[in-house]
């Protein structure tokens, strides 16, 4: 079907510029019917896709996208990855993915520029750093790499921070994950849909679905805008947008969808060579390879389904910038943007069945979609071969609030986003 | 977004705290089983369009009030 990508393809392709690489997808016309169907062409959906072909066979298989691939939360990210939660759940599970990002451009033959440079999470207090070396040694008692870092070291690596004794907040250490960093978020989504296409996987777009049909309380299929398809099963992941579609299936969940923003200043030369988070406020800043500052901050607060986000949240972010960072005075900001959140009670997602028979969740993401991509694709896969969680996800049940499991790496109860 | 409260008249969102789902009825006290609480804390309606929320104006007069809003749009209605 598709030739792998190679150095030898490129070089073919450079010397004869007149014949076009091909797509790296069909656009085929929907089935009547699937052995799966996936609803939502986002980074989750084509991941699972791509996991159920590969690891568990099954190639029968349909994408659903209401847009185009790459069109929603997967474009829309600040491309962090990390594996550094407290919780256990949370810490095996965004390990595996962290292990899953670092072979992916090899898995899915297509360059995701995984970059392992780095995030350091600044603390602002004695306290902090304390409760940071706690969690340095939980991720290593789960062999993830941490380091905890002293103000001087912080210094060395991250020389360009405020460090006056007129710094509103003064750093006083941090703690450091070398394999975090970033990932180029378009390619990831080609990468996946690609490789998934070539197992077999319809892709298909501008197909957005209207309804679920129903037979005798299970799931058996759905409608679209381009058709009746049915589907053995049936598994939901567009995060944003989960509330509205799961409640075509009579389901109500634990979720507010909210907006949170992402920042890119003008381009500049490197400078910023890690991840950079701080304590004092939510609030998170990388160099994109392009040179731009790519940032971001909290959720503006209320739930709204519009991608455009209020003035009050960037001037909280941009003060928070200028605080930590004081050369973001000089630098114009060129694009901001919004995205919509699953907003969970304890932060934490959701991947498994549902009291549907043959109807799966995936969603809840809050702020971290995008590095649990090639985890969620994992594991939502199994839980949908199997008829049954994997040990990776079994924390992520839709009904671990009426069991008290909540999964608080906060540690300040439910509702975080809210207090 | 701008939202009139009731008592100041319009001022900017950025003197407002959001305060949720308004429709949701409180179940009285001692009323049904777990499940009851769970469904009336933790589940929301989250609809794309059409929503009654309160709002409490924190920089102002600090009365807390119900407001329509279209979430699809952020198209602000009545305040009461």
């Amino acid at each position: 079907m598709f030739k792998p990508y190679s150095a030898l393809a490129l070089a073919q392709h450079a010397l004869s510029p007149e014949r076009p690489w091909p797509r790296a997808w069909r656009s085929p016309e929907p089935k009547s019917s699937y052995d799966a169907i996936i609803i939502g062409g986002g980074g989750h959906g084509l991941a699972t896709a791509y996991y159920l072909a590969k690891n568990h066979g099954l190639r029968n298989v349909a994408v659903l996208e209401r847009a185009y691939i790459g069109s929603g939360n997967v474009g829309r990210n600040t491309t962090l990855i990390r594996s550094n939660y407290v919780i256990d759940g949370n810490t095996q599970f965004f390990e595996h993915s962290m292990k899953l990002w670092e072979g992916l451009s090899h898995d899915l033959n297509f360059n995701c520029m995984v970059s392992h440079r780095g995030q350091v999470v600044l603390a602002v207090n004695p306290v902090q750093l304390d409760t940071f070396a706690r969690r340095g040694n939980i991720m290593r008692l789960n062999g993830i790499d941490a380091e905890l870092l002293d103000r001087g070291q912080v210094m060395t690596l991250l020389p360009y921070l405020d460090y006056s004794k007129e710094a509103r907040w003064p750093i006083w250490g941090g703690i450091l994950q070398e394999r975090a960093g970033t990932v180029r978020h378009d390619a990831v989504a080609w990468g996946y849909a690609r490789a998934a296409d070539t197992l077999g996987v319809d892709i298909i777009e501008n197909c957005e679905v209207t309804a679920f049909v129903m037979d005798e309380g299970n799931a058996i299929g759905v409608e679209t805008s381009r058709g009746k398809i049915l589907g053995g099963k049936i598994g939901i992941a567009v995060a944003g947008h989960s509330s509205h579609v799961a409640k075509m299936a009579g389901l109500r969940l634990p979720i507010e969808s909210h907006i949170l923003q992402a920042f890119v200043t003008e381009p500049v030369k490197p400078m910023v060579h890690h991840v950079v988070s701080w304590g004092a406020e939510l609030f998170y800043l990388s160099q994109s390879d392009k040179g731009g500052m790519v940032f971001g901050g909290h959720i503006d607060g209320f739930n709204t389904y519009t991608q455009r986000g209020q003035f009050p949240r960037i001037q909280t972010v941009a003060e928070c910038a200028v605080s930590l960072l004081p050369f973001m005075s000089k630098l114009r900001l060129l694009r901001h943007w919004g995205g919509i959140m699953d907003m969970t009670p304890d932060g934490a997602p959701f991947i498994c069945r549902t009291n549907i028979k043959n109807l799966y969740f995936n969603g809840g993401w809050c702020y971290q979609g995008f590095k649990a991509t090639p985890a969620s694709g994992w594991t939502f896969a199994h839980t949908i071969a199997h008829d049954e969680e994997h040990d990776l996800n079994r924390c992520y049940s839709l009904d671990r609030f009426e069991k008290g499991k909540e999964l608080d790496d906060y540690g300040i109860g439910n509702w975080t986003y809210k207090q | 977004m701008r939202i009139p409260c009731p008592h100041c008249g319009e001022r900017d969102v950025s003197e407002f705290r959001y305060g949720g789902d308004a429709t949701k009825q409180r179940p009285k006290h001692g009323e049904g089983n777990l499940k009851t609480w769970h469904d009336y804390y933790f589940l929301f309606d989250n609809p794309k369009g059409a929503h009654t929320e309160y709002w409490q104006h924190v920089l102002g007069c600090r009365q807390w009030f119900k407001l329509k809003r279209n979430t699809a749009t952020n198209e602000i209605g009545e305040a009461s």
